[in-house]
């Protein structure tokens, strides 16, 4: 009787298994090419203007700020339709930060300092450079703001990045910066 | 009883238990227990095939993923959809003129995809508007409506549109016989025998895609029903099935179905091209409008177009066979070899196949069984390949696959059934739930079909969703056809009333799909390229505001100086260059519509004010996370008054004293 029942168990195993198997290799029934699943930065496409992130990634310039936007998983965010503004420091820009800053904070466990950071640089409007007024205060995504100072033309912000060139992408406004900004203190 | 015979007993028990847990339930047995695996499309990944389907009394097509049969697209096509502003924006209003004026819905029955050598190629699907006598061809690049062509002489455009191996003809039967357009119409219609004629138009469709009506067949007066273009060695012919021999007017419910047999017509259309050639047409005067979408004005233009060339059969000869097909012939369809031609006879008791081999015998040697009107008609034993006897009950269509396998749906019986052309020997069926019109193997019309599925497409539905009332929705059914017997895998409701559809691997389209329009090649004459092109100008009682739209606001968003009984053209021209960020456009109290703009392409909506007061216009498609801020007002004064146009958009600050509690 022991051995019946141990049967028994064999055969109820192979049937449960028989149903999780077809359950399993139900993944799908499609045999085009599939789409990736990486997010919409990744979206192949060649015909549309360059959106925030291409442009940045095009730019020999701004290696540093890719490096840092994707250790802060900010990539695909930025190939959101938006619209946003960015304030793109250089590589030259990160490099005037106090000797470790960066390496420091592309550790994972300073990633929210970091996010921190590079959200202070990103706003939620497509800001053209004739939009900036002197005095003006903009809210940034991590929810500080910036102040905007215009003299004979020349755009600074925090009274310390200067605007040094304006590119429009399809989902907004990159403005690269010579200064990297940083985020008040935390009260 | 011994341990053996015990165990087995047990193990019998077990294989029932697994057996029905494992399974469906209810009335869902019918389907395989594969068929969520065969039919699941796992998130992010794309079908196999597109699935063209005809809308029926919607007027549109639909696109479908197959396997999954989920719904991609609802192509506008010969009715207006104010969701795209199809019909409504000043743009596109054109696409729908006939030369009965403005006519904004139609009946889309049958799909046509354009061919290379007898192989689906991916350039355009083609539809038929059976109620105002219509052909539009659909961009498969855009998946818009590129050009709607009238087809005079002609009433009820149901034989249509059908389409020859190298896309040289689609062609147009008149369902309804009447008097033709350039005779006297006011005729006792009890004059039907005398007075009544069919026609037949090849539709010549250009490299471009540009169709023109070549010429007309004047025909006896029958009711076309369907047809098929010959491929391979039978290209060079069409043929169209027909009922109402008896040249019935009244209750054709009975007085179409006295003799055994109506016709298909057999037309030699090359040899029709030779007749054109000499001269043996005649010109005829008619009026017909010829609509094109141009992709660069971003605009419909309407003419209506004069002269048709008519061959009469009579002056013609060679050039039109009958060939006898029991009780009213409804589909007519050509095997991938060319060779054989199914007739289905909606009342007949067998599918009758002709075989194009002993056609042009039965020809040769004028084997005639008489004439009809003048046309000789072919003796039925002598082109006939043979009779698939009692396949079902109302045999409609059929479709083929790459293994010389038929399929032929039957309303009456809701079932289709799968036959062997050689042997005409039914080898499988399956039943539809319920009542299965037309159906389609993708690539079965063709020379090469791709086999895999068969799609049902059933006229009714009674029990098989959540009911919605007396309205139920139509619906596909989805079955599996790669293994001797017919397995269903899934069914899913349509748009309208599909008639016919037919689908195409999708890499055949996919990688031609249009992202954007290019705003630098944009020739609309009202668009403004850039917001320093933005701008308000009153013409007389006209004001035209060309306003831009980028992310996330209109340019301008304040106007001012509108009166009260001018008209306002919105000409909004979407800016953005990037793909999937159209642009919508409304404004409170229009009598039409919204605009909905894809990138690069500016469209008018025309706005007659009704009353004095501040109006809002915004955006209706989420653009971008600011988009509920792309918005703006126009305002209307009196019509004396002396407000000046004026517009902006960032500039027009708050004035006079902001009011203060005390």
């Amino acid at each position: 009787m022991k051995k019946t029942f141990q049967i028994l168990i064999a055969l109820v195993m192979v049937f449960l298994m028989s149903c999780n198997n077809s359950n399993q290799t139900a993944a799908d029934a499609s045999s085009t090419e599939a789409s990736s699943d990486a997010g919409q930065a990744n979206v192949k496409d060649d015909a549309s203007m360059k959106d925030i992130v291409k442009v940045a990634v095009g730019s020999p310039d701004h290696t540093t700020l890719i490096s840092a936007l994707k250790q802060a998983d900010l990539v695909d965010v930025l190939a959101n339709p938006g619209p946003f503004t960015v304030f793109a420091p250089t590589n030259e820009a990160f490099n005037k930060l106090p000797k470790g800053t960066l390496d420091d904070l592309m550790k994972t466990e300073k990633k929210t300092d970091l996010q921190n950071i590079l959200q202070y640089h990103v706003t939620t409007s497509s800001l053209k450079a004739d939009y900036f007024k002197d005095g003006q205060t903009i809210g940034m995504v991590n929810g500080d703001n910036i102040t905007v100072s215009v003299k004979d033309g020349k755009v600074t912000l925090n009274g310390s990045a200067n605007i040094v060139a304006s590119v429009q992408a399809s989902n907004g406004m990159v403005h690269i910066i010579d200064a990297v900004l940083l985020p008040p203190a935390k009260k | 009883m011994n341990k053996l015979s015990k165990l087995t007993a047990i193990a019998a028990v077990v294989t029932v238990v697994g057996f029905f847990s494992c399974k469906p339930r209810g009335a869902q047995s019918v389907v395989g227990g594969d068929a969520a695996q065969k039919t699941y499309v796992a998130p992010g990944k794309y079908d196999e095939f597109y699935d063209f389907v005809s809308g029926g009394f919607s007027g549109q097509m639909s696109v479908y993923g197959l396997p999954s049969g989920r719904l991609f697209r609802v192509i506008p096509v010969f009715s207006v959809d104010p969701e795209k502003g199809y019909g409504y924006s000043e743009e596109t209003k054109a696409m729908l003129n006939t030369s009965h004026g403005y006519v904004p819905w139609d009946d889309l029955h049958h799909i046509a995809l354009s061919e290379t050598n007898g192989i689906q190629d991916g350039r355009w699907v083609f539809g038929n508007g059976n109620n105002t006598p219509r052909i539009a061809r659909v961009d498969l690049k855009t998946f818009r409506t590129a050009e709607i062509l009238e087809i005079p002489n002609s009433a009820g455009n149901h034989s249509s549109p059908f389409i020859t191996e190298n896309s040289e003809y689609v062609v147009a039967g008149t369902r309804f016989s009447v008097p033709l357009d350039n005779t006297n119409g006011d005729v006792p219609i009890n004059t039907y025998k005398q007075n009544f004629k069919g026609t037949v138009s090849f539709i010549h469709v250009d490299t471009s895609g540009r169709m023109n009506i070549a010429f007309q067949i004047q025909t006896p007066g029958v009711n076309f029903d369907l047809a098929r273009a010959g491929k391979a060695k039978s290209h060079g012919w069409v043929f169209f099935s027909c009922y109402n021999s008896e040249k019935a007017n009244t209750l054709l419910e009975v007085n179409a179905s006295q003799r055994d047999k109506d016709f298909i017509m057999c037309v030699n259309w090359k040899k029709a091209e030779e007749y054109v050639k000499a001269g043996k047409a005649e010109k005829r005067t008619v009026a017909y409008a010829h609509n094109v979408y141009n992709e660069t004005t971003h605009s419909a233009t309407s003419e209506i177009e004069k002269e048709v060339l008519v061959l009469d059969p009579k002056n013609c000869p060679d050039m039109v066979y009958f060939m006898p097909c029991p009780k009213s012939p409804h589909g007519c369809d050509t095997d991938p070899s060319g060779e054989y031609i199914v007739g289905s006879g909606k009342l007949a008791a067998v599918i009758p196949v002709f075989s194009f081999t002993k056609i042009q015998k039965a020809i040769a040697d004028k084997n005639f069984d008489g004439d009809y009107d003048g046309i000789p008609v072919l003796k039925y034993e002598a082109v006939l390949h043979g009779e698939v006897q009692k396949p079902g009950l109302g045999p409609l269509h059929t479709e083929f696959d790459a293994d010389g396998n038929a399929y032929t749906s039957f309303f009456v019986s809701s079932e289709i059934v799968k036959w062997r052309v050689s042997d005409l020997k039914v080898l499988d069926r399956v039943p539809t739930y319920y009542s299965v019109g037309h159906l389609s193997v993708p690539g079965g019309p063709t020379r090469k079909p791709w086999g895999k599925y068969v799609i049902a497409y059933n006229k009714i539905t009674k029990d098989r969703y959540l009911p919605t009332g007396p309205e139920l929705a139509q619906s596909a059914q989805l079955y599996d056809i790669s293994g001797e017997k017919m397995k269903l895998l899934l069914d899913f409701p349509t748009i309208g009333e599909p008639h016919y559809a037919e689908a195409i691997p999708a890499n055949l389209i996919m990688k031609n799909s249009q992202k954007i329009f290019r705003i630098e090649d944009n020739q609309n004459p009202f668009a403004a390229k850039g917001d320093a092109n933005a701008r308000v100008e009153r013409k007389g009682n006209e004001v035209h505001a060309y306003i831009t739209a980028i992310r996330s606001h209109f340019t301008p968003d304040n106007i001012e100086g509108v009166k009260l009984g001018d008209v306002v053209y919105f000409h909004v021209t979407n800016l953005e260059q990037d793909w999937d960020i159209p642009h919508g456009f409304a404004v409170k109290g229009a009598n039409n519509a919204e605009l909905l703009i894809m990138p690069g392409e500016t469209q008018t909506l025309a706005w007659k004010p009704d009353r004095i007061g501040v109006f809002p216009i915004y955006c209706t498609d989420f653009c971008s996370a600011l988009h509920q801020e792309m918005q703006g007002y126009v305002r209307v004064s009196a019509p004396g008054s002396n407000v000046p146009i004026t517009f902006s958009t960032g500039k027009n600050e708050p004035t006079g004293p902001i009011a203060q509690n005390k």
